[in-house]
């Protein structure tokens, strides 16, 4: 007899995972065999597989570009991180530091970054600083507003039980409003590194000897063009996997923080 | 053991205009009385309840608690929401142990005292779950745990179970009153529900809107203890028709 199918188990599995690589592969598929019949001319748009093989044939530096954007979005974004906690909490301590501080940051969120870069090396010099420091300023502003709203967010009531129970300012923070904030903060973190990534490459087309940003302005320089593709492609292969990376911390170690609007408050 | 003198609250609102939620209220809970209040919204229940449980001050009279007068939260009072608001991020043993771990005094007695708590109103076995893990009915039992495990004697609730269907509220209506049996303390409930007041107190203070004021205080001679069966009763329907008349005017208990 045949063994009944299993259709449940695997189920959430094919519409996880199994459906959307489905879909990146019949889309690669459909776009190499797209270049070869019409004959697309592989300096405007190369095929995948020639992105591919490009790309492998210099894997030591393009891993050196990788690991180098790798280090300035994970800078950049722990900059953002330890930046924005204080700033949120200073936001939500009293409306007087909030209007002094929202102009600044609107301020900073009005200016074009790209603009600000060139003029951050001329501050900073011509290293890691100035890519680190613009990845923060792209990164950090929806951070801040998430924080400030989780922070926020605190039903009145336990409030009033924190009060109830005599807790003082810090105590109410740290017991009470922070670890509410956390679910607004992961949603914060999802959006920054996102950003982080965009921020990174931003700073090294302005100024920098390595990185994948700095990659694609050299290779189309020369007119390799296949490899400026790879260094795209791994790009959103780095905004993918830190994404996920920070999906997977908050359900590992923020497990209850999971939905935010399954929680009863 | 609760005594209020002529209080009144006005509150200014953001727009700077003044709104008097409650003027000139005078009353008085006896020591293990189980006290209702009940009344139109905006009459200043909630209000009234924080007045007693010092998070907010009177803007005229006085609030006293056993002959000391309240100017702050003090440690033996309990205060159970209209929502659970359990920490999402702590068991449920957490959760009834988080008034004692803020004021600093979480010690073995107090453990044990939550874990009999929790036996008490049925969720035994339920220490280590998580708020979302449970029905709104055990969330608002876990709250009122919450609210007795620093063994206050006093207990403040405020509309405890208007979030609640209304066979949960029939339950844990029950099972206050059980608990209060169990565990005397001076009670202030205050609800929305006419029988639910009835049923539970010994006398249902009923109030009148804007501003907020003492229409009249019922006293309720039902035996106890009682039970849902008791709505039949004479006394019990007379209680409710009195207290109908008082919020509603003479519009109501016509209707009757």
């Amino acid at each position: 007899m045949r063994a009944p199918t299993k259709l449940h188990p695997l189920a959430p599995w094919a519409s996880d995972v199994a459906q959307p690589v489905g879909a990146v592969v019949v889309f690669v598929a459909f776009w190499e065999l797209v270049c070869r019949v019409f004959h697309v001319p592989g300096y405007l748009v190369p095929t995948p597989s020639a992105i591919f093989t490009d790309t492998a044939q210099l894997s030591g530096p393009v891993l050196m570009h990788t690991l180098a954007t790798t280090q300035t979005v994970l800078l950049g974004f722990a900059a953002s991180v330890v930046i924005s906690v204080p700033l949120a909490v200073l936001i939500t301590a009293s409306p007087v530091i909030a209007n002094a501080i929202y102009p600044l940051l609107v301020v900073t969120q009005s200016i074009p970054k790209v603009a600000l870069a060139p003029i951050l090396v001329v501050i900073f010099g011509s290293n890691e600083l100035p890519r680190v420091v613009v990845t923060f300023l792209v990164a950090f502003f929806p951070l801040v507003l998430s924080i400030a709203a989780g922070i926020t967010a605190v039903p009145p009531e336990l409030i009033e039980l924190g009060r109830a129970c005599k807790a003082n300012y810090w105590r109410e923070l740290w017991r009470i409003r922070l670890p509410y904030a956390v679910p607004f903060v992961f949603s914060g973190l999802k959006a920054a590194i996102t950003l982080s990534v965009v921020g990174a490459v931003v700073g090294e087309f302005v100024n920098a000897d390595r990185g994948l940003g700095y990659l694609i302005v050299t290779s189309t320089a020369f007119f390799k063009v296949p490899l400026a593709w790879g260094a795209l492609v791994l790009l959103s292969l780095m905004g993918i996997v830190l994404f996920q990376a920070v999906v997977i911390i908050e359900r590992v170690f923020f497990p209850w923080a999971g939905d935010l609007d399954k929680q009863t408050v | 053991m609760i005594l209020l003198e002529g209080v009144g609250k006005t509150f200014v609102t953001r727009a700077g205009e003044e709104v008097e939620a409650l003027a000139d209220v005078s009353l008085e809970a006896r020591r293990n009385e189980f006290v209702c209040l009940v009344g139109p919204s905006g009459c200043g229940k909630s209000t009234l309840l924080r007045l007693v449980a010092g998070l907010v001050a009177p803007s005229a009279g006085a609030v006293s608690i056993a002959g000391s007068a309240v100017t702050e939260p003090r440690a033996d009072t309990g205060i159970v929401f209209q929502a659970p608001t359990l920490l999402p991020w702590a068991s449920v043993l957490d959760n009834v142990l988080f008034p004692l771990d803020m004021m600093g005094r979480l010690d073995a007695a107090g453990r044990g005292r939550a874990r009999d708590l929790l036996a008490l109103v049925g969720l035994a076995g339920f220490e280590r779950k998580y708020p979302r893990e449970l029905s709104g009915g055990m969330q608002q039992r876990a709250g009122i745990c919450r609210a007795l495990v620093h063994d206050p004697d006093i207990l403040l609730m405020d509309e405890p179970f208007g979030a609640l269907d209304a066979l949960t509220r029939e339950e844990l209506t029950i099972e206050v009153m059980r608990i209060w049996r169990e565990r005397p303390k001076t009670i202030l409930f205050v609800t929305h529900s006419i029988p639910e007041a009835v049923l539970l107190a010994d006398r249902v203070v009923v109030m009148s809107a804007r501003p907020g004021r003492v229409a009249e205080i019922v006293t309720i001679d039902l035996p106890r203890p009682r039970d849902f069966d008791m709505e039949a009763r004479r006394e019990f329907q007379d209680a409710t028709h009195r207290i109908r008349g008082l919020i509603f005017g003479g519009r109501h208990a016509r209707a009757h």
